[in-house]
């Protein structure tokens, strides 16, 4: 990315986690994702007259275990407000959020950058709010359809200071919190479902100058990738504008991925007054010390922490550590793995390079991997216990990726598959190769120990490939020995 | 026995003794509506087929001998309380066809120990107004004088009740709203604690002050009516998680010892001399009675009335933006766009006064204003609030007029805002802090009811109860009816 010399760029970034609750933050009704319009809109959801919100507490220990995620303060005392505004998916004309008094106040985060130092990005606050319903523009001729089975949906908005100084930075830092909300298990992390979507405020100032410039708001960027283009593009045209001798406006901007541009959002869908006032239909929000001290002691292991324990209890490299414990999901697979196989490294192994390469080919999440982890558990400790080889095994995974079979036990046994290592069966057969092949048994004695190899692929493709290849190692060393 | 000014108590007994059935008496106050309710305009929407059916299954209930003393009793419902099946409108255009799928908690207890649902009472549009003329539906007589108003915003529940059209009816107070048009209508008219009541189903106007209550006859009918209305509802969070106490128990302990205070603010200019006086003699009964009457100070209490025409408004603002034309309610006809949308839905569907405070409100939030007017009017309402907590360590009831004066002619105030708005001036410090609140007749001021109120501390309705039930043991001003019933 090539951002003229001479310019800062200053990003903070401000993210919507939707809490994995199963029911919204002030109705009963559930939360699930995909279901018929307007199916799951309750009476509150549908701000029918006379109905009131009560908050579902259990967004209260979501909030709390992502405050004790970045070291921030929990709020003894928080309190709801109303952000009035009209739209038609916003059913009460105001959503209530949390203004004057987070849950969540103070807190960081540390990135990795390319020169593999780290960063600390500071998190303002975060706070707790309603998700609004969808409004359905194209499917209607002339008219909006609303869906109102997303309104209510609890959210977490994570408000970060402006420490972000490029894209780069941003989706590192937007990964690591969807890495964080989806240990803390208060997220399901998926993108593709809306679950954690980005607002970045970005502004850009000259690198002598000590205040920030004017920002804009690019909202509702919903990938890693969207983020760092709608970031990009801004950068480079709020520059561009700057060192023509225009100014940049502060404002709303939308992100449009088809043409890879922002552009200013419709002045109706930005109000310039919210009019905040405390919601006079809730109480505020006391969290006790004792309900702190137990979110603490059942707070779920962090990916730092994981990848620790994995090199410590199970002696993998620091880079495969790394690479399973980033993901929860990859890193529950790893752990459900190994508890049939018994064997860590070769698990992480198979996981890293043939897992992972097939999921990647298909483009499929770890969480709908057609191989289970008990699956290729299993598999992994028929290669341990040297019942297959690991070239016969890729042939089972094979197997099981496509669903042929369901268990690699079943299959190396209709298939024949299990590996020769007794010798009795390979030595007679083994005789018999190096009787056959008197010129190469002599360049061998010689000392030709390529000529190894030679016997060892001979034996091999008599057997199929199911020989086991150090026993045909030491066998065929033994008979050597034996005839001089 | 006239069945028309019969109170819960007696006509308890007469449904128990077999005297009459529920479906009689039902049957009575339907035909009492349908002959004179055309004159008062009390009901918005009258339930007969409802009514009936409910009544037999009273009178089942009541052979079973499986009754509560609310069994069989024929009740009027102010129309800001939702009822499953039943429209509710809350006095507006916007609203006037809406049926909502569900029932308010308080009314929901109600029917569940026994009333009998008559219809939907008439009442300022979304409850914002002191003489019910800002009602879609047109205003409300007062049965004591037709050419003059019942009060409001509760004016059809009090008018309904003044013209023996039911045997009680329930209201909403968030400044007055059951007070002063039981004060006009010559009714005994509790407003509870703050979230004594739930508030779910019941359509909100300003969130943090509306607060269910009742008219009667009497307040031990106000006491049986409350032990059935009050109660935590896991539905409304900012309803109170208490027990709630037995209200009649208590009514009969006598005053002796009883601190009752009076405040000079409440006797100031604007107070119509002959209610001072009426209001000044039932003082001096309550005296008569063993009650020591003792001089207090409520320093704040002056700023009630602009602290209330800030928050008030605020939450309203909010309230109802719910009202915008998209999912239920009004819509205005051939929308060019979604502004045009809102803008005319709106404009069309609310009426000037409940207009008016939507802009005050939304003004008072605005950047800019919030401090000096919404952050002010919440920093005197907590002044207002220590205000009572003090004068309540030294008093057990504060005692004084309900309202300014009796009721005025239809139209007299209604291009006079601030006169309007005075007529709360008495009720609105109660409605801040959310202390209880209760008004009953305290005579006669050229043919038109006073009304005495008594302020009590947090939770106090049962003492409030004891003192008014009291008083009207030693007179007979509640018993007072309008002409027209007398026959």
């Amino acid at each position: 990315m090539n951002i003229p010399a001479g310019w800062q760029i200053d990003i903070g970034l401000e993210i919507h986690a939707q809490l994995n609750t199963k029911s919204k933050i002030f109705s009963g009704a559930s939360t699930l994702f995909g279901s018929d319009p307007n199916s799951q809109a309750s009476a509150v959801d549908l701000a029918l007259p006379g109905v009131l919100p009560v908050v579902n507490e259990a967004v209260y220990a979501k909030a709390i275990r992502f405050g004790l995620g970045v070291s921030a303060d929990i709020s003894r005392v928080s309190a709801f407000d109303r952000k009035n505004y009209f739209y038609p998916d916003l059913p009460k004309g105001y959503q209530i959020t949390q203004m004057d008094l987070p849950i969540v106040s103070g807190g960081h985060i540390d990135i990795l950058l390319q020169d593999s130092t780290e960063k600390r990005i500071r998190i303002t606050r975060a706070h707790l709010e309603e998700d609004a319903g969808k409004s359905l523009h194209e499917a209607f001729d002339r008219y909006t359809g609303i869906d109102l089975n997303r309104a209510g949906t609890p959210l977490l908005e994570i408000v970060s200071e402006p420490d972000i100084k490029s894209a780069f930075e941003a989706v590192a830092y937007a990964r690591k919190i969807h890495q964080l909300v989806t240990y803390l298990n208060i997220c399901d992390g998926d993108m593709s479902q809306g679950s954690l979507r980005f607002d970045a405020n970005v502004s850009v100032r000259r690198e002598d100058s000590a205040t920030l410039g004017v920002r804009t708001e690019t909202k509702n960027l919903n990938s890693f990738r969207f983020l760092e283009r709608a970031i990009y593009y801004e950068t480079v045209r709020q520059i561009d504008r700057l060192e023509a001798g225009r100014s940049v406006t502060q404002e709303t901007r939308l992100y449009d991925h088809n043409k890879d541009e922002t552009r200013p959002m419709r002045s109706k869908e930005t109000a310039t007054d919210y009019r905040y006032f405390p919601e006079p239909d809730l109480l505020p929000v006391i969290i006790t010390d004792e309900t702190i001290a137990k979110i603490k002691a059942e707070m779920p292991e962090l990916p730092t922490q994981r990848q620790q324990r994995f090199i410590e209890d199970f002696n993998l490299a620091a880079t495969d550590a790394a690479l399973l414990a980033n993901d929860r999901n990859l890193a529950d697979y790893f752990e459900a793995t190994i508890k049939n196989s018994q064997d860590p490294i070769l698990s992480a192994n198979w996981i890293k390079v043939e897992l992972l390469g097939h999921l990647n080919r298909d483009a499929v999440s770890i969480t709908d991997s057609p191989i289970s982890a008990i699956q290729l558990g299993d598999l992994v400790a028929l290669i341990q216990a040297g019942t297959i080889s690991g070239k016969i095994a890729k042939d089972v995974f094979a197997a099981l990726w496509t669903g042929e079979t369901s268990s690699a036990a079943t299959y190396i046994q209709q298939h024949g598959l299990q590996q020769l290592s007794d010798p009795s069966t390979l030595e007679p057969l083994i005789f018999d190769i190096l009787k056959a092949n008197p010129k190469q048994l002599e360049q061998l004695r010689s000392g030709k120990d390529k000529l190894m190899g030679f016997f060892v692929g001979q034996v091999m493709k008599q057997t199929q490939g199911k020989a086991n290849p150090q026993e045909v190692n030491s066998i065929i060393n033994r008979l050597l020995q034996e005839a001089v | 026995m006239n069945l028309n000014n019969a109170t819960i108590t007696e006509l308890h007994k007469l449904l128990t003794d077999k005297a009459i059935s529920a479906t009689e008496l039902t049957q009575h106050f339907l035909s009492r509506i349908a002959e004179s309710d055309s004159e008062i305009n009390s009901f918005i929407t009258i339930t007969p087929e409802v009514a009936i059916a409910e009544a037999k299954a009273a009178d089942l209930v009541l052979a079973k001998g499986q009754h509560t003393m609310l069994t069989g009793i024929p009740m009027a419902h102010k129309d800001i309380f939702c009822i499953e099946d039943i429209r509710t409108t809350a006095g507006s255009k916007i609203l006037a066809d809406f049926i909502a799928p569900y029932t308010s908690t308080c009314i929901e207890k109600l029917r569940h120990a026994g009333t009998v649902t008559l219809g939907k009472t008439n009442m300022d549009e979304f409850a914002m107004g002191s003489s019910n003329e800002s009602s879609y539906f047109g205003p409300v007589h007062n049965p004591w004088d037709k050419t003059k108003v019942p009060g409001g915003s509760s004016g059809g529940s009090a008018a309904s009740l003044a013209a023996c059209l039911c045997v009680a009816s329930t209201g909403t107070d968030t400044g007055g709203s059951i007070r002063q048009p039981a004060s006009m209508c010559g009714l005994t008219g509790l407003k509870p604690t703050y979230g004594r009541i739930s508030r779910w189903g019941m359509i909100a106007f300003a969130s943090s002050l509306d607060q269910a209550g009742c008219f009667t006859r009497t307040a031990e009918d106000a006491a049986i009516l409350l032990e059935h209305m009050a109660g935590h509802d896991s539905k409304d969070s900012t309803s109170l998680n208490l027990a709630v106490p037995e209200f009649t128990a208590a009514l009969s302990e006598p005053l002796a010892g009883l601190k009752v205070g009076i405040c000079s603010d409440y006797f100031k200019e604007g107070l119509e001399p002959e209610v001072e006086n009426l209001v000044m003699d039932g003082i001096k009964e309550l005296a008569k009675m063993g009650a020591e009457v003792v001089e207090i100070e409520l320093p704040h209490t002056k700023f009630s009335l602009s602290a209330y025409y800030v928050i008030a408004p605020a939450e309203c603002s909010a309230n109802l933006s719910r009202y915008d034309g998209v999912r239920y309610g009004y819509r205005c006809k051939d929308p060019e766009n979604l502004e045009d949308l809102y803008k005319r839905s709106r404009s069309e569907g609310f009426g000037s006064e409940v207009k008016k405070r939507i802009m005050v409100g939304a003004f008072a939030l605005s950047a800019g204003y919030y401090d000096a007017y919404y952050r002010k009017a919440q920093q005197l309402r907590r002044l207002i609030k220590n205000d009572f907590v003090s004068a309540f360590e030294q008093v057990d009831v504060i005692v004084g007029p309900t309202a300014p004066g009796t009721a005025f002619p239809l139209g007299a105030k209604t291009n006079d805002p601030v006169s309007m708005y005075l007529q709360d001036i008495y009720t609105i410090a109660a409605s801040l802090a959310g202390v209880p609140a209760i008004s009953i007749p305290v005579g006669l001021s050229k043919g038109m009811p006073v009304g005495l109120q008594l302020i009590g501390n947090y939770l106090e309705e049962a003492k409030l109860l004891r003192v008014a039930h009291q008083f009207q043991q030693q007179t007979n001003w509640h018993q007072q009816q309008p002409q027209r019933n007398l026959l």
